[in-house]
């Protein structure tokens, strides 16, 4: 069973529609022991980082997330989830969970770029992975951020997107995913890399 | 590189998308949730809906097509009319709205804007202003309400900014002097307001050609444009308006990744 973590932070109806649309089998929960239990685990999340690390600390799903990262099924961060496994937000300076090595930071004032980054961005596919499968280089995602991921090791990197300077759009190490984008509101291809990933066998081998 | 959104808008009274021309005279041309997907379908880039009807009755009527279209369609769409406390914004957003539009109800209470930006973030809160011209207005523009009906003290330019500090994630820009004219958007205002906020701004009122689309996207600096008398009658479609905007060197989301790739 795959798992949609639920703690709080957005809204979580767009990601169970998108998942229902390509046949997926998921609860959403907010339960530590039902993220040991599950086979997969979604962790989507829009909101503000110092707020979402303490309700994930206060129900407990902080160590239930960090202990599936290493059990090596595969784990999907979108959006926020995909900021907040990193080490540290530089979004009031949060400590996240660094199940992958990085940062998060803050779009630079004085690009002249508008913030947040809002609307359908081209992804640069920088090495081929299961989760890429159907999707061409220079497909269109949706993003809306204002501070964006900076994995610290270059060989997680999958995707990048420009927007006054190239960051890291797509990443992995190992069974953890982590896209900046949204999926399940990129339209088919997005659709496509959900399905993707929920067709992923466990474990998936580096 | 970041395209331009071409961003279709639904008025929606008693569940039925409805027309009118000058914020009057609307008639009924179909289904939301119908047109919501064919426009999908066809690779608009997000949807705007409008709840038109003022009544409780039409207002679940909206959270019902709101909900049925987040079951559909798998881009962000937006929500607006009526929409006065963080209630209302609650039951859109759940029911799968990206984001709300707050418009006369912001300019009387100005805080559902903070408020709303605080609880939901503020990429969910967009700005809704409905604008005409004034000469007596600083930067030329009055600011209206009620479906443009109404009369406020409030320049454009200057509430605009407002909103962007009081947290508001975007802005749209509706000339009520355009709007359903087709003649073109109004530049003016656009360029002035995108040149002045931080946050994306997007043109509404008046399309009526590609080379409209055009001209509000890169003279007048708007992040996206709003269409709707265009593409509702069948004049111009979705793809025919990128295509235009392509050829003259618009960065507009084409491939879309098609219909095979959604059954």
């Amino acid at each position: 069973m795959t798992v949609v973590i639920d703690y709080g932070a957005g809204n979580l109806r767009s990601v169970e529609n998108a998942l229902k649309m390509v046949g997926a089998e998921f609860r959403v929960t907010e339960k530590p022991e039902e993220v040991y239990a599950a086979d997969k685990v979604i962790f989507p999340g829009v909101g503000e980082a110092s707020s979402s690390m303490k309700k994930l600390i206060k129900g407990g799903l902080d160590k239930a997330l960090k202990d599936f990262a290493v059990s090596g099924k595969p784990f999907l961060g979108i959006c926020l989830g995909c900021q907040i496994i990193l080490d540290r937000s530089e979004e009031a300076e949060t400590p996240c969970l660094g199940i992958i090595p990085g940062n998060v930071r803050l779009f630079p004032s004085g690009l002249g770029l508008k913030v947040p980054h809002m609307g359908w961005n081209s992804l640069h596919l920088e090495k081929p992975d299961p989760l890429f499968h159907g999707i061409p280089e220079g497909a269109d995602f949706y993003f809306v951020h204002s501070y964006y991921p900076q994995p610290r090791d270059s060989e997680t990197l999958l995707a990048t997107c420009t927007y006054g300077l190239p960051f890291s759009a797509g990443f992995r190490k190992g069974n953890v995913y982590g896209f900046q984008f949204h999926p399940e509101k990129s339209g088919p291809y997005g659709l496509t890399l959900l399905r993707n990933f929920i067709a992923l066998k466990e474990p998936e081998s580096c | 590189m970041l395209k331009k959104r071409i961003i279709v808008c639904l008025d929606v009274r008693d569940g039925k998308t409805t027309k009118g021309v000058q914020f009057a005279g609307n008639r009924d041309i179909g289904d939301p949730v119908l047109m919501a997907e064919q426009y999908y379908r066809h690779g608009v880039d997000e949807l705007v809906f409008y709840d038109i009807t003022a009544s409780p009755e039409g207002r679940s009527t909206m959270i019902d097509v709101v909900a049925r279209v987040a079951e559909k369609i798998f881009i962000p769409f937006s929500v607006g009319g009526g929409i006065g406390s963080l209630e209302d914004m609650r039951k859109v957003i759940l029911a799968g709205a990206e984001k709300v539009s707050v418009n006369s109800q912001a300019v009387r209470n100005p805080a559902i804007i903070e408020e709303g930006a605080a609880l939901f973030g503020r990429q969910c809160i967009v700005l809704g202003m409905d604008a005409a011209r004034d000469p007596d207005m600083p930067s030329g523009y009055r600011v209206f309400i009620n479906g443009g009906r109404v009369a406020t003290n409030l320049d454009a330019l200057q509430w605009a900014l407002q909103a962007e500090s009081l947290g508001a994630g975007e802005i749209v820009l509706n000339s009520i002097d355009a709007d359903g004219t087709t003649a073109g958007y109004e530049e003016r205002l656009t360029k002035m307001v995108s040149q002045a906020v931080g946050v994306p701004v997007v043109a509404s009122g008046g399309a009526g050609t590609p080379e409209h689309i055009y001209q509000v996207l890169t003279f007048a600096e708007a992040d996206a444009a709003l269409v709707a008398s265009m593409v509702h009658y069948g004049t111009w479609t979705i793809s025919g308006i990128k295509d235009y905007l392509e050829s003259r060197g618009v960065p507009v989301r084409k491939d879309t990744g098609g219909e095979a790739c959604l059954a």
